[in-house]
């Protein structure tokens, strides 16, 4: 089924169907330092979904995630989740209101060993995963508690990563590149866990080079260029769009 | 050469006092440096401050040297905190350089009004009652209040120690020192921490200051003198090492005591050719971490 909001998801007017959406990202610029990065990003996230920004290297995928997270300097238009305005907050209040985000480069803190790790993000509200149902998403942690968090594997490195953000409470999750430099069956095993995550109502916008994978998880699609959204689809619509899609991505 | 046992042990024991002022004031210094990135060279100021807070607690409002212990730091604390949030903050990003230029001329502001109405010398500052005295252990005379600032030194190190690896708050800071954003981006709020890790770090250096006011006088240079050491101290030690700190500063107390009594000619400056030896080896300091 085409979607309205995704047949059209660079218009400006950020109409009625942006009601429904968690989260709902207006004509969104965003700079580093003199580089100006995004140059009016529009799109939606509703409830419940997955959605994932494809896109070339550099196209602006990361820092729209930043931007949403508040963890770039300058940046204008709007974003709004669940009724609040994020533009002009710092990322602290930000994540108090229940965002979570896992970078690129996984973040794993070499000064904290895994069990510190997975404990630092602070609840933000009732409702985040135990311990034990951590553990039964991702049992090699369990075994890891001990080591030092750069000590880990890559693949685990990113499950903790994940699973850190999983017992703050946080019901929206941004993942930026989740599968990157992984091992297939690793890749699978965090498959299934976005597929279960999704199954207990988060929301989760993912940002992916991996396409194979993303088809595999993702509701719907945006594609980011030079710092815009150019194009965007449902998943269901994906047979009927993979030319314009091997343009876009260059694969 | 045969070795006087009293003569040896009286000059460990100053080894082991300078040693703890060394360990409290570099284990703020890396406190400090970890979270804010900033060289802390008003860090012999703020211990001086210390020192005068219990001159001002005990003359001025008669509150004794107990109260001062704790009264001026949670003080020179508060005023580090001021400092911070209205001058320090504005250095996020910039070269060392200017941390430095600045930290230094917060100190020679603050050293110039106390001299400026103190005069350079000193200040007495008697020793507490409970602490006068000492015990005689045979080999050598302990005064009780030279003991007393060494156990209470320890004591302060290893809490200290154990607040940064060991409970929740030092998860936070040692998290945010290696990447401040990403911790912010949990919820956590890192610009408060950093006013408190200053806080923290200043109110350390405040607390030597008391525990140094009946043993040296109270003086506006006081800080000034001893600071040099203390970032060779720093240096050796390796910025950034909570243990490696603590260490340092009661080791190379010990051996330059051992130097005053094995070579007292060289007891002023065998702490800097120690640095220049390990910078020589090994740049980061001893338990550096390479970055």
């Amino acid at each position: 089924m085409a979607d309205v909001s995704v047949a059209t998801p660079s218009r400006q007017d950020g109409g009625a169907s942006g009601s429904e959406a968690v989260l709902q990202v207006r004509d969104l610029e965003a700079w580093y330092g003199e580089s100006h990065v995004l140059h009016g990003i529009s799109f939606d996230v509703k409830p419940g979904e997955v959605v994932t920004l494809l896109g070339r290297n550099g196209a602006g995928k990361t820092s729209t995630l930043k931007s949403v997270m508040g963890m770039i300097g300058r940046r204008t238009g709007s974003v709004r989740y669940e009724g609040h305005e994020l533009i002009r907050m710092p990322s602290d209040r930000i994540a108090r209101l229940g965002i979570a985000f896992c970078p690129e480069e996984r973040g794993i803190f070499a000064s904290l060993d895994v069990r510190e790790n997975l404990m630092l993000p602070p609840t933000i509200r009732s409702g985040g995963l135990s311990l034990d149902q951590i553990f039964g998403l991702f049992p090699n942690l369990k075994e890891r508690l001990g080591s030092q968090g750069t000590k880990l594997s890559g693949g685990e490195q990113q499950m903790l990563a994940i699973a850190r953000i999983l017992r703050t409470g946080a019901r929206f999750l941004m993942l930026d590149e989740p599968t990157e430099g992984l091992a297939p069956v690793i890749i699978e095993q965090i498959g299934h866990t976005i597929a279960r995550l999704k199954s207990e109502g988060f929301t989760i916008l993912l940002v992916e080079q991996n396409f194979r994978f993303a088809s595999t998880v993702a509701d719907r699609f945006y594609i980011v260029e030079h710092g815009k959204i150019i194009d965007g689809f449902a998943s269901s619509e994906l047979q009927a769009n993979m030319d314009k899609l091997h343009t876009y991505l260059g694969v | 050469m045969s070795i006087s046992l009293p003569a040896l042990s009286a000059q460990l024991l100053v080894g082991l006092i300078n040693g703890s002022f060394y360990a409290l004031l570099s284990l703020g210094l890396a406190v400090i440096f970890g979270m804010l990135n900033i060289i802390n060279f008003a860090h012999g100021a703020l211990y001086m401050m210390g020192a005068f807070c219990a001159y001002f607690l005990l003359n001025a409002f008669g509150l004794n040297y107990w109260f001062a212990l704790i009264l001026a730091p949670v003080m020179v604390g508060i005023f580090g905190m001021v400092l911070e949030r209205t001058l320090l903050k504005w250095l996020t990003g910039l070269d060392h350089l200017y941390g430095l230029l600045l930290t230094f001329g917060i100190a020679l502001i603050i050293q110039g009004l106390f001299q400026n109405y103190f005069g350079s010398s000193g200040l007495p500052y008697a020793i507490p009652d409970q602490l006068r005295g000492g015990v005689n252990l045979g080999f050598m005379f302990l005064p009780i209040y030279r003991g007393w600032v060494v156990v209470f030194s320890l004591v302060i190190c290893l809490i200290t120690w154990y607040l940064i690896e060991r409970t929740q708050f030092g998860a936070y800071l040692r998290a945010a020192t290696e990447n401040p954003a990403l911790v912010r981006a949990f919820g956590i709020n890192v610009p408060r921490m950093i006013t408190l890790t200053y806080g923290l770090g200043v109110g350390l250096a405040a607390l030597a200051g008391v525990l140094s006011a009946p043993i040296n006088q109270v003086r506006p240079l006081m800080g000034a003198d001893l600071i040099i050491v203390v970032f060779a101290v720093v240096v050796i030690g390796g910025m950034g090492s909570i243990m490696g700190s603590i260490i340092t500063g009661f080791a190379l107390g010990i051996i330059e005591g051992l130097t005053k009594y094995f070579y007292p000619e060289a007891s002023n400056t065998v702490v800097f050719v120690l640095m220049v030896l390990i910078l020589l080896v090994k740049p980061t300091g001893l338990t550096g971490r390479a970055t």
